[in-house]
């Protein structure tokens, strides 16, 4: 029996699912911390980088910001979060994705002030508007599609990247991969690529799902066709 | 040995004194596995990017000349790119076998793609029109005009490119050390494992990032000498 077939046994077997540590549990798992991990970089990175537009400066920090996170392996910062004071279990873990959720969102909320024309910025300023009740209630607006366009750049990210928790026993859909090359080629191998199956598929089935979400939620005047770039390329 | 006993005596230990972040003692013990680490994370990143280049660049050329192509190119390596890359590894493992460091080097390879057709394509894209009519008028054939003019101008975005893919392929090496062929993410994971022995792991993380960097750098100087005549332009 090759290891496609094993893994279409494995998947059909309804224990795997159902039981403790089984596919629901870790699904359940994997999505908390990924959502965790986005609230988080959201919480972050949105002030910053909409102030950062607003005041017009910072731009070469946020660019070096992505830049080096690029250079920083995942699996070294799962593996160090847990040796700091934070401890183990997963709040490190969390705290891990959430550092990797920061550039997009940031890059994104930085350029989404920085992009809007600056007669729209006049005009407000004009009718007497402050700095203040010019970010939130003109620039905040006008920002939105790129702040959808980062939400869903670092929520896919974060949803793939959670995988690797698993080196850590963070638990998510990535454990059941690490746990079936634990068993070896000969016997884990339907789990491996079952698990393999999985994360892929929650990975594509949540850029989807973000895709339709973010163009139900932009107002139509301001959905531009293939105008915002889904991940900013910067070096 | 319960989960939460096994956290508990973990903490203890990652906090138990003799296990300073950085060690001395411990690079000259062990110069050696470093050393054949580090090799292993050079090759394995060369070998990817140059890999990577090989198949991409001639991908950009196609989708260039031939429009209808550019979508599907596009969408195919950006459906790969959502693959998270612990999926990707154990897609490729139980198919191609994990004795062997070829399971890691196709699932880096197929991660570069994405980057490297990305931006040769923008580049492409982006070449002035009269540029290009200037060179139609001086007689030069569509291959001819390839080399001597598309190519060259474009030489700034597909630096960029290789520049992306070879930081990121750095950090993502470390992924391979579940199957035993992760570079210096063998020494990460391996100071996990070790009783949490921070100085192995931090000299993986710190060579890690120092690698991208210096290879980040060093292909920037290659750009420049490439480019000479951005720097008259500029200076």
């Amino acid at each position: 029996m090759n290891a496609i077939d094993q893994a279409i046994v494995w998947l059909n077997d309804p224990l795997n699912w159902t039981n403790p540590g089984g596919i629901l549990d870790r699904l359940g798992e994997h999505l908390w911390i990924s959502f965790a991990a986005v609230a988080i970089g959201c919480l972050v990175a949105w002030p910053i980088g909409l102030w950062l537009g607003h005041t017009g400066r910072g731009g070469g920090a946020v660019v070096l910001i992505s830049n080096v996170t690029l250079a920083i392996p995942t699996v070294a910062l799962l593996t160090i979060l847990p040796l700091t004071p934070l401890g183990f279990g997963r709040p490190p873990v969390i705290l891990a994705l959430a550092v990797f959720a920061v550039p997009p969102l940031l890059a994104n909320a930085y350029t989404g002030v920085r992009e809007i024309d600056p007669e729209a910025r006049d005009a407000a300023r004009g009718m007497g508007l402050s700095g203040r009740q010019l970010l939130t209630r003109v620039e905040l607006a006008l920002a939105v599609p790129y702040l959808a366009t980062g939400f869903r750049t670092a929520s896919v990210q974060v949803v793939a990247t959670a995988a690797l928790a698993s080196f850590v026993n963070g638990g998510g859909l990535g454990q059941i991969i690490s746990a079936g090359f634990g068993l070896g080629m000969s016997v884990g191998g339907g789990q491996i690529l079952a698990g393999a199956l999985l994360v892929a598929l929650l990975a594509l089935g949540i850029e989807g799902l973000l895709a339709l979400l973010e163009r139900a939620l932009t107002p139509r005047p301001l959905r531009r066709p293939r105008r915002v770039r889904r991940r900013p390329a910067t070096a | 040995m319960s989960s939460r006993q096994w956290v508990l005596w973990s903490v203890q230990y990652a906090d138990a004194p003799g296990n300073p972040w950085f060690s001395w003692q411990y690079l000259r013990d062990n110069s050696d596995t470093v050393l054949s680490a580090l090799v292993e994370h050079v090759t394995l990143t060369t070998q990817a990017v140059a890999l990577a280049a090989a198949v991409g660049l001639p991908l950009a050329v196609l989708a260039y000349w031939f429009r209808p192509l550019t979508g599907p190119i596009l969408a195919l390596s950006g459906v790969l790119y959502t693959i998270p890359s612990l999926a990707l590894l154990a897609f490729v493992a139980p198919l191609v076998g994990t004795t062997r460091p070829a399971s890691v080097l196709i699932a880096l390879v197929l991660y570069a793609l994405l980057l490297i057709v990305r931006n040769a394509l923008a580049g492409l894209n982006q070449l002035p029109a009269e540029v290009l009519d200037a060179a139609r008028g001086m007689g030069y054939g569509r291959v001819a005009r390839l080399f001597r003019v598309d190519l060259p101008l474009a030489v700034p975005a597909i630096l960029t490119g290789l520049r992306l893919a070879t930081v990121s392929t750095v950090a993502l090496v470390t992924v391979g050390s579940l199957i035993g062929y992760g570079g210096l993410g063998d020494l990460i994971l391996g100071g996990f494992r070790n009783n949490f022995y921070k100085a192995e792991i931090l000299t993986g993380t710190v060579l890690c990032v120092a690698l991208g960097l210096l290879l980040d750098l060093l292909l920037a100087g290659a750009g420049r000498l490439l480019t000479p005549w951005t720097r008259g332009a500029r200076g």
